[in-house]
């Protein structure tokens, strides 16, 4: 891991976490995230990754390690590291019998801010999330989406210069989604470093520029989106055709192979074009009327690194 | 130009340089909103926080006072209408700052909504501070009302205002922190009610609320001596009447060495994150 720079906007140092009972959920991690990053952290269930952001946010105790946040200790400077971050946790963690503007303005309060102040922020927010109408209502009454919306917002009600989400879209429509994925952007365009975890794969690579992959305890990648995604060497896409196909032609593919009479799957290496498989296909008759990649990349190389790491860690226990 | 480097609220302390979360006008800010906070949230319910111990209060009145008081005629020179009062006063108090502690925190716990606090940059001791005045608010307020309910059934004296305020000041603190150590360690909601079942109440009847020491044998004279709560009920006995079963230094003594001992056990969990963090 290279040396610590003060544009970093978290570093994490040999972090280790034992729970009470023995679990060890973090075994020594590493971890680089810049400043102004829109950055994913993922992992399969019991990664460790609400641990991890659990430390950050002074949740949960860490065992072993530092961490620094734009080039403060969080042991040393706790407080100050809390006021520069806002947090969206993965389970509505707000009072559901408050006013939906109260849950955002006591919020403000416990960052310092006056009343005044935390309200007209507040209405700001719920504005631009769509939940200025309910602000009057209790917050048990909002949908599940809206209530994901009001923890965004409480989130940045002090305006930290980092916001990290755990899991922020999950059980949110397609349409709610989207609206949120371009609220995030636009904030973090204006400057605010955002940490993201997420199961839905698409998700952070729609919306992030460097990712690291968590298992068991372990970062086990580390990469720009871009450079990751390039390790893919194949994709498979399905073709939809206009009429039934009876048999397949020879294609300049690796495989392919016909689902039912009108869908066939094609794979193909990082240099082989679709072109050259519409041209096969048309001069054969069969017409392609719409198409789709088959499996998120990412998802592709998500289960790949976890399965290589899974079979290294048994192969070592056997060891 | 953001919000946040605009704030007075935050230190705006470069990468290197020691740095605090609040500052000192950030940190009343805090203090007012939690503080605030907890008002509304037993004024919402004060069908289930205030009128009840009122109910409760006029019925003891009526039973131990009226119909039963007569017959045991006066205890130190004082009717024993008039000389309940201010057991029941302060009994309401000790119970109503303990539950609004236990109840308020534990249910943060529960619905998890604990972690606004925790991740922010309020300290410790703030967090603290802030509930113990919640506890406080709502133990005087119901001190009140009973007041008022006690002047429908009896005369109210003042034998010294400030004693007075200072024992029902030091009571609501102390116990607003009992409740919230018992907050802390409660996983169940069973557990928010075994401390108030099982001690509290059994130590408040037994610690003068209805009675004056002398009353009871030479054995359970010195036992009782042994109830912190029998001198905080006679310190307050005294504050409005002038009676008392103690001398007055010795409710003082109890409170001031109670909230100290309970403030720091309080932060060292808090510190420590037992019971709120992983």
């Amino acid at each position: 891991m290279s040396n610590a720079v003060e544009s970093n906007a978290v570093e994490i140092y040999e972090l280790e976490k034992t729970y009470e009972g023995g679990t060890r959920a973090l075994k020594g991690i590493e971890l680089a995230i810049a400043e102004g990053d829109f950055f994913a952290l993922l992992g399969p269930n019991g990664a460790g990754k609400s641990t991890t952001i659990g430390i950050l946010c002074s949740l949960v105790n860490k065992t072993a390690g530092s961490v620094r946040v734009f080039g403060h200790d969080l042991d040393r400077d706790r407080a100050w590291v809390k006021a520069q971050i806002g947090v969206v946790p993965q389970e509505f963690n707000f009072n559901q019998f408050e006013p939906v503007e109260e849950v955002v303005i006591n919020q403000g309060g416990f960052y310092g801010m006056t009343r005044k102040a935390a309200k007209k922020r507040a209405h700001e927010l719920l504005k631009q999330l769509g939940l200025y109408d309910k602000r009057e209502g209790m917050a048990r009454a909002l949908s599940g989406g809206m209530k994901r919306r009001l923890m965004i917002a409480r989130a940045l009600v002090h305006d930290p210069r980092m916001l990290i989400l755990d899991e922020p879209t999950a059980g949110v429509d397609i349409e709610l989604r989207r609206g949120m994925w371009d609220f995030l952007t636009q904030i973090n365009k204006q400057g605010t470093t955002i940490i993201l975890t997420t199961h839905y794969l698409e998700e952070a690579e729609a919306l992030c520029r460097n990712i690291a992959i968590i298992n068991e305890g372990r970062i086990v990648e580390h990469n720009s989106m871009r450079n990751l995604l390039a390790k893919l060497s194949q994709e498979t896409f399905v073709l939809y055709a206009r009429e039934p196909v009876e048999s397949l032609p020879e294609m300049p593919v690796v495989g392919s192979r016909l689902i039912d009479d009108e869908t066939i799957e094609v794979d193909l290496n990082r240099d082989q074009e679709l072109t050259g498989v519409f041209d096969v296909l048309r001069g054969h008759g069969i017409v392609i009327e719409r198409m789709k990649n088959k499996t998120s990349r990412l998802e592709e190389l998500f289960l790949r690194l976890v399965q290589d790491d899974d079979a290294a860690i048994n192969a070592e226990e056997r060891s | 130009m953001s919000i946040r480097s605009q704030s007075d609220a935050f230190d705006h302390q470069g990468p290197g340089e020691k740095a605090v979360g609040l500052t000192p006008r950030g940190a009343w800010n805090a203090f007012l909103m939690l503080l605030t906070r907890e008002i509304l949230r037993f004024g919402r319910i004060w069908v289930q926080t205030v009128l009840p111990p009122m109910i409760m209060t006029a019925l003891y009145f009526v039973v131990f006072g009226h119909l039963i008081g007569p017959r045991i005629g006066e205890i130190d020179g004082v009717p024993y209408i008039q000389y309940l009062v201010p057991g029941l006063i302060l009994m309401s108090v000790i119970t109503q700052s303990y539950a609004n502690s236990v109840s308020s925190f534990f249910g943060a716990k529960f619905a998890r909504h604990v972690e606004e606090l925790l991740v922010s940059p309020m300290p410790n001791w703030l967090i603290i501070v802030g509930y113990v005045a919640g506890g406080v608010a709502r133990g005087l307020t119901v001190g009140a009302a009973v007041t008022i309910v006690a002047l429908l059934f009896a005369e109210l004296s003042v034998h010294s205002v400030l004693n007075l305020f200072g024992v029902a000041l030091m009571t609501s603190i102390l116990f607003a922190l009992g409740g919230l150590i018992n907050a802390v360690y409660a996983t169940h909601f069973d557990h928010i009610s075994i401390v108030p079942t099982f001690v509290l109440t059994p130590l408040t009847y037994l610690g003068g609320v209805f009675y004056s020491i002398n009353m009871l044998s030479e054995f359970w004279q010195q036992a009782s001596l042994y109830n912190p709560i029998l001198y905080i009920i006679n310190g307050f006995r005294y504050a409005m009447l002038g009676i008392s079963d103690v001398p007055i230094w010795s409710t003082y003594a109890i409170l001031a060495v109670g909230i100290l001992i309970a403030y720091f056990y309080l932060l060292r969990l808090f510190n420590k994150g037992i019971g709120l963090r992983g």
